[in-house]
């Protein structure tokens, strides 16, 4: 479990993190880290081979290295009984079955974990596995989405049957038109920390698990489902994550690997992902071929709208983003049609990565309103405001709130919008090219379910406790601002309790969600508290005695009377006055039918100034202003870092992530850091975080709505767009690298 | 990793004893490369003799040459003031190479020696001439956006990875080697070669013998340099192309020139021939492009490096405008 309590002194507006010492210091500790005495370590053996099966595994010589203690395979492997009464460990995204490990000698992609060994060391458990000696029998993969389109199909399932509103297709009756193909290449999240599982056995149906998690809880549920065990047999503790952006979201087969593992040898056992492995065992972002068809007036009225998809999954599971949704909500357009499709391919099954599948959206839609703004020689600032959606064309609701007008103006002022010339290829510098580009996004802002536990101590400081982890944002800050104004009393008294199964179950952190829901939560926990403090400072015999509840004021840790501030109580005195060393309180919150009524999102817009080499090539990104309508900041330090996070993963996006399989093997040919490039510091730019700051009225008690996927959604097209500004180039692969540029 | 053997020693003689007695020993500098290619596999030496103890860092004036010792780091030789003073084209392509925390660990001499960065030849599973002759080159038809438009087989179409190198053979640098049969000087344009019929040797050096120093002589070509490197990313990324250039002007006339390209070719590329052309000549915009014009003379792209048919000479070109303040 990690505690987080805030160190600093009354702040003015935002709290630093509370965790930030623990995390500069080192104090904290990760998954990856050595968390128990008497580890042993495991090591990953992966398939060469995309497609066959295994002949024959020989473990002998592995087996007889220095300080191994075991080696499972297939041939090996103890039941995982989970697996064989057909449960489902690790709960696929839509439709298939999750990869089962070391259950048979099916070969689905390269890189597939077939064997794992331990040993006393790591160093020896990293030799012994090169001495597994592995035979296949080879079929012939097929791993590139291009080539096998043919393939495609539409997932199962009705929410991903064909949209059509209006007329499909309607572009093609339109003046204007613009039809134009996007292709994003695989992305893979690629956080700082590798995953990394430590468990260990106590007795035949216990086990404590240490692992890199977006959510305890799921985790736990997944471990608890494949090995048949209770809940309060099943410890999941992830204390920090050093990253996850969506690779943490699932149960991955290492996290069971671990499992079994430690089951076998009885011992703690630590198994830690190599950088290659993180390439094909823990999702990725699938590739995509987008088709996004306008139609409109001369006056750049939308008149159609068409958006095509086609992205991979694996043969064994099929996973599905909302790729084309964005375009279905985002314009106030009459006919909109969209159709997406998913190929299988002999790799390892995607999964979201920051922003999923509107971030992959939202760079074709944007791009292609982009090239319609230069169609209808038109400011795209301006096409956009004109095709505004002033409710949710889909649901035909009111939009809870919508502040996405006020992004733009407060965004193009921020970005000197004013100085850009309209004509592409019309700025220079040298030989340096000026451009500037916008790309807007939205993201449903959801509330999912929470339960927080609160306690107030004898001393009058408050202690809150959930099973959330948290993956970098900084939850337990942010859940710290909000009890202390919702509460009444100094962030200094309040720690917050994360990471630990056993606590009262919090949501998985993803899709933007954990504000919002855990907030409410402790929200709802605080109140309820105050509400039970007020029955106690009232009934006994105090001085607030016989006080109507309503008339009660909590601050700064002090009950008082609202019209006499002289009458005041201490928290403290109000446990006390109990007979019992502390108050607690447990309250489970979730959404009512606010979405029945409202439609709830995020917005979000990027403006971004860029240099274009003319000779090199080379994309320098500028300046970046984001302006997002998240609802109320609960804490603007934090969220500035939300934001700045979720561009920097969009400047890689934009000009440098590309994992390159090479298809005659099936393999990644770039699957570590020093090739697979993420933005360095140096190409990073001044970003300019700005927010509305507006409460939603409707989604939850604290008027929050979701930012970390926005901070991505609409970005790489921001960049593509000032790229064509500066060059009148449009390239429409991504990323957008020199050579691209030079073709 | 594979488990091995580790010795220190701190004289040459012995560093080089150590070598010639086993013959699957290596030599241990900075270990930025090879401890990564240990493992991986890529290299498997069942001994590492640490050189690291040897007295070869010092950076001095030697009459009208410039020492640097094979062991001086790469940052210490960016930020020593004689080679930011008396050469700073070899500062700026050492600043331009790796990451602040590389370059603190890494050596001259391993610099000169690191291996190519061909995904290839990393992988042990897939084919590759250069770490297993005869299995054929996986970047050929594979693969091949970083490699080489310069080479003299298509049996290896790796790069020389350094920025150093590219460097050191425009300043007219030497090799001094300290080997079993005693010390030799080579010229450093000579001491990594084109693949040929045997692309598992990056260099000349022969069996024993260990990097001592590279001499620079003195030159008049300090004033007006350039060290372009272009890539995916600002910083810690491989060149795709750079271009390193040192110019003696005379008023508007280049007097004296040199110029090399790194990333294209299996060593760095010296471009004696377009100097040839240029020397003479005025410093123009007109005349760079016609360099660069023939400094790509003979090159090949092999699909996906194509680009660089393009990008090399129109690197040099803004190089040798950044260099003459032509821009």
């Amino acid at each position: 479990m990690a505690t987080h309590q805030y160190l600093g002194g009354q702040p003015d507006e935002a709290l630093d993190r509370v965790d930030g010492r623990q995390k500069v210091t080192g104090a904290a500790k990760y998954s990856v880290d050595d968390i128990l005495p008497g580890l042993t370590y495991a090591v990953l053996v992966e398939s060469t081979i995309a497609k066959g099966h295994i002949k024959k595994i020989d473990t002998k010589k592995a087996q007889s290295a220095p300080g191994v203690l075991a080696i499972i395979y297939h041939g090996n492997a103890p039941a995982i009984p989970g697996y064989e009464t057909g449960g489902n460990p690790a709960k696929p995204p839509t439709g298939g079955e999750p990869f089962r490990v070391f259950q048979n000698t099916q070969i689905y992609f390269a890189g597939q974990p077939i064997a794992i060994v331990i040993a006393d060391t790591y160093e020896r458990a990293i030799y012994a596995a090169t001495l597994v000696e592995t035979e296949y029998n080879k079929d012939d993969q097929r791993t590139d989405i291009e080539g096998n389109k043919d393939k495609a199909v539409v997932p199962k399932g009705p929410r991903y049957a064909d949209y059509i509103r209006g007329e499909a297709d309607a572009y093609k009756n339109s003046v204007i038109k613009i039809e134009a193909e996007y292709i994003i290449p695989v992305e893979v999240h690629n956080p700082m920390e590798l995953h990394a599982t430590t468990a260990f056995w106590d007795g035949e149906d216990k086990v404590t698990v240490f692992d890199k998690t977006q959510g305890v809880k799921s985790t736990q549920r997944s471990i608890m489902d494949a090995f048949k065990l209770k809940e309060q047999n099943v410890q999941v503790n992830t204390d920090f994550v050093g990253g996850g952006f969506g690779s943490g979201l699932r149960t991955w087969p290492h996290v069971i690997a671990a499992v079994l593992a430690a089951k076998k040898i009885n011992k703690p056992v630590k198994l830690v992902l190599t950088r290659p492995q993180m390439f094909t065992m823990v999702g990725y972002r699938p590739y995509s071929w987008q088709k996004i068809s306008l139609g409109a007036t001369r006056d750049g009225v939308l008149t159609g709208l068409t958006h095509e998809a086609i992205s991979e999954t694996s043969t064994y599971e099929e996973f599905t983003d909302r790729t084309v949704d964005i375009s279905k909500v985002m314009y106030a357009c009459p006919n909109v049609n969209t159709r997406y499709k998913i190929v299988a391919l002999d790799k390892s099954t995607p999964t979201w990565m920051r922003g999923p599948g509107e971030a992959t959206g939202a760079y074709a839609l944007e791009c292609a309103i982009d090239e319609l703004s230069y169609a209808v020689n038109l400011d795209p600032l301006e096409l956009r405001i004109r095709n505004h959606a002033d409710v949710d064309p889909v649901r035909n609701l009111p939009w809870s709130s919508k502040y996405l007008k006020e992004c733009y103006q407060k965004g193009a002022e921020a970005i000197g919008w004013n100085k850009r010339n309209p004509k592409p290829n019309s700025m220079q510098e040298g030989e340096w090219q000026l451009g500037y580009g916008m790309g807007a996004g939205n993201f449903n802002a959801n509330r999912g379910r929470a339960t927080v536990k609160a306690t107030l101590l004898a001393d009058g400081s408050l202690v809150l406790q959930s099973a959330v982890s948290d993956s970098g944002p900084g939850t337990a800050t942010t859940m710290t601002s909000i009890a202390s104004n919702v509460f009444g009393l100094s962030p200094g008294k309040i720690t917050f309790e994360l990471g630990d199964s056993s606590l009262p179950p919090g949501p998985t952190q993803g899709g933007s969600t954990t504000t919002s829901t855990l907030g409410s939560a402790v929200h709802d926990v605080c109140v309820a508290l105050q509400q039970k403090m007020a029955e106690l400072v009232t009934i006994q015999g105090s001085l607030l005695q016989g006080a109507k509840p309503e008339n009660l004021h909590f601050e700064k840790g002090y009950i008082t009377l609202k019209t006499d501030a002289s009458k005041k109580v201490a928290y403290a005195d109000v446990v006390k006055q109990t007979g019992s060393s502390q108050l607690e309180v447990t309250k489970d919150s979730q959404a009512g039918d606010e979405r029945n009524k409202y439609s709830i999102y995020s917005f979000a817009v990027h403006f971004v100034q860029v240099q274009v080499h003319r000779l090199t090539g080379v994309v320098r990104i500028k300046k970046v202003v984001t302006v997002a309508d998240a609802g109320k900041i609960i804490n603007e330090k934090t969220a500035a870092s939300q934001l700045m996070g979720g561009v920097v993963s969009g400047i890689g996006m934009a000009l440098m992530e590309d994992a390159v399989m090479d298809h005659r093997f099936g393999r990644y040919v770039n699957n570590n850091l020093a090739d697979y490039h993420v933005p360095v510091s140096a190409d990073v730019p001044d970003i300019k975080a700005l927010f509305i700051d507006k409460p939603d009225p409707f989604i939850n008690p604290i008027g929050s709505k979701g930012l970390g996927e926005i901070a991505n959604v609409g970005f790489a097209a921001a960049v593509a767009n000032a790229v064509y500004h500066a060059t009148g180039k449009r390239i429409r692969t991504l990323p957008i690298t020199p050579d691209k540029l030079l073709r | 990793m594979i488990n091995f053997d580790y010795v220190r020693v701190s004289t040459i003689k012995a560093a080089v004893d150590a070598i010639v007695k086993d013959n699957n020993s290596l030599w241990l500098a900075g270990g930025t490369n090879l401890v990564d290619l240990m493992k991986k596999g890529v290299m498997t030496p069942q001994k590492l003799v640490d050189i690291n103890n040897l007295p070869l860092k010092e950076i001095k004036k030697e009459g009208n040459k410039l020492i640097i010792g094979a062991l001086a780091l790469n940052s210490t030789v960016a930020d020593n003031e004689l080679v930011r003073k008396e050469q700073p084209l070899l500062a700026l392509a050492v600043q331009a190479g790796a990451s602040a925390q590389l370059r603190n660990m890494a050596t001259v001499g391993g610099n000169m020696m690191q291996r190519t960065r061909c995904p290839y030849f990393y992988n042990t599973d897939m084919p590759c001439n250069k770490r297993e002759p005869g299995t054929g080159c996986g970047a050929l038809k594979g693969f091949n956006r970083m490699h080489a438009i310069f080479t003299d087989t298509e049996k290896c179409i790796a790069v020389h990875p350094s920025d150093m190198s590219v460097g050191l053979v425009a300043l007219d640098a030497t090799v001094l080697l300290s080997g079993p049969r005693g010390d030799r000087r080579i010229p450093f344009q000579n001491f990594h070669r084109l693949p040929g019929n045997l692309p598992q040797k990056d260099n000349t050096l022969e069996r024993g013998e260990l990097i001592v120093a590279v001499e620079i002589p003195e030159n008049k070509l300090n004033k007006h340099v350039h060290y372009l490197k272009v890539r995916d990313r600002t910083s810690y990324a491989f060149a795709l192309v750079s271009a390193a250039v040192a110019v003696d002007l005379e008023g508007s006339t280049i007097k004296d020139i040199r110029l090399a390209l790194g990333g294209v070719a299996h060593k760095p590329w010296r471009l004696t021939e377009v100097e040839n052309f240029l020397k003479g000549k005025a410093a123009t915009e007109v005349n760079y492009k016609q360099a660069a014009a023939l400094a790509i003379r003979g090159a090949k792209g092999f699909g996906l490096n194509n680009f660089k048919l393009k990008l090399a000479p129109n690197t040099l070109v803004e190089a040798l405008k950044t260099a003459t303040g032509k821009s």
